[in-house]
């Protein structure tokens, strides 16, 4: 079996760390061989983060590199931009449209690029939606990361209750409910 | 049972079952969390020592009594901790002692990029690198055999792709390894000349019979394929080299130090041409070309930068890259930010301000050298702000109404005091400013001494830094909080005026401290806004300008107040609730 690969990208404390422990989870209890790669440290402080999932037969290398993404799970618009290189050909990402300026942009010294959804679409298999709203619904504006990952689970082969049973492990008893209803929001949902 | 784990914690789980029974570290990113993940393991005795080189001499002291020890250390700790390290080889050890050290290709998280590969041969110590999880789990044991049967400290060398990435591994129970007696003898451990002299013999003798071992050890694998091309590698890069070339053949190098050289040279004659891949330098080809072994490709094609991934590799080795999609329009950087509400951000803004020279050092706090503050001059390592800003005013007396040392709690304990004393002793009139936010913040809230928890989270003494400093004969101390900005102003101006030394402490938590409550967000009135943009130059990610006037993000904005302060016009408010 080939090896796939899926990248979460975001901004530092958008909750990236916890999507892939999530899909870690999902992927072990299938019997895969599984590597996980982030990045601790500096990058976490408001800057661009991304964590590599890889699992297949025998994973070698932790990385995603250049055209290798199967899925990439984007948690910022500028964040899909930066790291469309990285996705496969017929490769899947999933956006939230939600938009945090960078520095550079909050000082005016560079510009927050316009329309990215659309120029993406140009280019690749995009599904967009603003996760925010649903993420609130489901009781906490902090869910958005597993809204996401519900949005990823319809397009990955696992039988929804592998998810659900991953959730309840790695998430905090009393966020479990609105991590349940979360990932459910996510997962009926159709983005643009 | 198989388990998905960090390398750091897989390194923590082998401590575990290697019978490891004492653990002194300080903080460093890639190697923190072997530290935090030994807590887990109550049968460990495990601490948080100031600095690099006392973790060093405590497992260095645990070890000569008997026990299996170990410390892990940053790249760039191994230089604070070599003095100790450089003379543990001679004395060699009574129970094995192990060395983790993780370096920082790409320098994710560091100052510098050294290969500590180096540190290994310089002070003729064995090195075991691991590619993956269960490979740290399984090397951390393989590394006691090895410091125990060949009367050595061993190192561990990581890189931030090994220790922060998560892979299978089988868990074992734990060895059942008794402290070892222990019986004086001075002649071995006492490193005074006379004995030393000998014990060099021992050392180079040792190294002999570690090279021996080399050509032997499990650690080392021969994985013959096409013979067209055979790759000698090790760590991470074997990862690289196994995805890009499942066929290839290739020696996989699990000790580094020494090398295997006569397995080497009969692997470089079954293959047509011999390619070494390592990371940063060309420590393994360069030996193999000392020793005569031919080398058809190295460091020429993959250089001495960065970390390699298999991009590099495929490109190094002319081999196609998948296609993929491009953004065809500048994607502005994305670099780390003081976080909102961060205490340092009041202090840097005033800095700025007043633009005055200021010797930087080594935290979270170094975010003050970014736009829009830029308000460091220089930083180097650890604890260097204090004996930096020293030698500046030295030869300039008339910076020294400009210059300031910045420094935070941690990195003072670290290394910072001895500067301290340094001005005080010689007559220097440097104002140092520590920011003392109760934590060490940059490698993700450990403790230190001057908080008053231990690495358990237990109650300590927690030691303060205006005593420290009182100590040392700095008769100028005082406390400032630096959110409020008139205050720190105020201190600066000052404690700068005066022809002595003085030390500022600026002294506030960490806003991602958990009993740290945020306030409730600000908002914009829009009708009082002038769009002065004099709020945009605390560099907060919470605000940012639209169709003239500022605006704040409710979901990022804990309520510091600082761009209240900023405002002229008052157009910054608590929200109705």
């Amino acid at each position: 079996m080939k090896t796939t690969s899926i990248m979460i990208v975001g901004v530092g404390g958008q909750g990236t760390l916890l999507a892939s422990k999530l899909l870690g989870n999902v992927l072990l209890r299938q019997g895969f061989d599984v590597k996980l790669s982030e990045v601790h440290g500096m990058s976490q402080r408001g800057g661009s983060v991304v964590t590599y999932v890889r699992f297949g037969e025998k994973v070698y290398s932790p990385l995603v590199d250049l055209g290798e993404a199967d899925y990439i799970l984007s948690f910022e618009l500028l964040e899909s931009a930066r790291w469309i290189s990285h996705l496969k050909k017929d490769g899947q990402l999933v956006t939230n449209t939600h938009q945090t300026p960078p520095m550079p942009v909050i000082t005016g010294a560079a510009e927050y690029p316009r329309d990215i959804v659309e120029k993406l679409r140009a280019r690749a298999n995009v599904i967009a939606l603003d996760a925010l709203p649903l993420a609130e619904q489901a009781g906490s504006a902090r869910a958005v990361n597993v809204v996401l990952i519900g949005v990823l689970s319809k397009r990955m082969p696992f039988d929804e209750s592998v998810w659900r049973e991953a959730i309840a492990e790695t998430v905090p008893k009393k966020f479990l409910e609105v991590n349940l209803r979360a990932f459910e929001l996510g997962r009926s949902a159709h983005g643009e | 049972m198989k388990k998905l784990m960090l390398g750091n914690a897989a390194v923590a789980r082998g401590l575990y079952e290697a019978g490891c029974r004492f653990v002194s570290s300080y903080p460093g990113t890639p190697s923190t969390e072997i530290t935090e993940e030994v807590t887990q393991y109550g049968e460990i005795y495990a601490e948080w020592a100031p600095n690099e080189k006392v973790a060093m001499e405590a497992a260095i002291g645990a070890s000569l009594a008997g026990a299996r020890s170990f410390c892990a250390m940053k790249h760039v700790g191994m230089n604070v901790a070599a003095d100790p390290m450089f003379t543990a080889s001679y004395t060699g050890v009574n129970a094995g002692l192990l060395i983790a050290v993780a370096d920082d290709p790409g320098m994710h998280s560091s100052q510098n990029e050294q290969d500590s590969r180096h540190y290994a041969i310089a002070a003729k110590l064995p090195m075991l690198e691991p590619s993956d999880s269960a490979e740290c789990l399984a090397f951390v044991k393989a590394a006691y055999e090895i410091s125990e049967k060949f009367d050595v400290p061993a190192v561990l060398r990581t890189c931030t792709r090994v220790a922060h990435s998560q892979s299978a591994v089988e868990l074992s129970p734990r060895a059942d390894i008794p402290l070892k007696d222990y019986v004086k003898d001075a002649q071995k451990y006492v490193a005074a000349p006379a004995n030393a002299v000998k014990r060099h013999v021992a050392v180079e003798a040792r190294m002999r019979a570690l090279a021996e071992f080399a050509e032997t050890t499990g650690l080392n694998r021969e994985e013959m394929g096409d013979s067209e091309i055979g790759f000698v590698t090790s760590g991470t890069s074997y990862l690289y080299v196994r995805e890009v070339f499942p066929n290839a053949s290739v020696f996989k190098l699990g000790l580094v130090n020494p090398l295997p050289v006569e397995s080497l040279r009969a692997f470089s004659e079954k293959v047509k041409k011999l390619i070494v891949v390592e990371e940063l330098d060309g420590v393994i080809e360069a030996h193999l070309r000392a020793n005569g072994i031919r080398v058809d490709g190295g460091k020429d094609r993959f250089g001495l930068l960065g970390e390699l991934s298999q991009s590099r590799l495929r490109e190094a080795m002319g081999v196609e890259q998948p296609e993929s999609a491009t953004f065809d329009e500048p994607v502005p950087a994305r670099p780390p930010v003081m976080c909102p509400g961060c205490p340092h951000r009041g202090l840097f803004t005033v800095l700025s301000k007043m633009k005055l020279t200021v010797l930087g050092d080594i935290g979270c706090y170094t975010l003050g050298s970014s736009a829009p503050l830029a308000a460091i001059d220089a930083v180097v390592c650890m604890g260097a702000s204090i004996g930096m800003a020293h030698g500046f005013t030295k030869v300039r007396p008339d910076a020294a109404r400009r210059a300031v040392a910045i420094i935070g709690d941690s990195t003072f304990m670290h290394s910072g005091m001895t500067g301290v004393v340094n001005v005080a002793y010689n007559k220097g009139v440097s104002t140092v400013i520590v920011l003392d936010n109760a934590i060490t913040g940059m490698t993700g809230h450990q403790q230190n001494p001057t908080t008053g928890l231990t690495l358990q989270q237990e109650p300590t003494v927690a030691i303060r830094i205006e005593d420290v400093c009182r100590a040392a004969g700095i008769q100028r101390v005082r406390v400032v909080d630096p959110q409020d900005m008139r205050a720190v102003e105020a201190a600066l101006k000052e404690e700068l005026a005066v022809d002595e030394p003085s030390v500022i402490i600026a002294r506030r938590p960490c806003m991602l401290l958990k009993y740290v409550k945020p306030n409730p967000p600000l908002a914009v009135d829009p009708a009082k806004c002038v769009g002065c943009k004099a709020c945009m130059r605390i560099g907060c990610p919470a605000i940012s300008f639209r169709n003239g006037k500022a605006g704040i993000d409710e979901t990022m904005c804990v309520g510091c107040g600082l761009c209240e302060q900023m405002c002229r016009v008052g157009a910054f408010q608590k929200k109705e609730a």
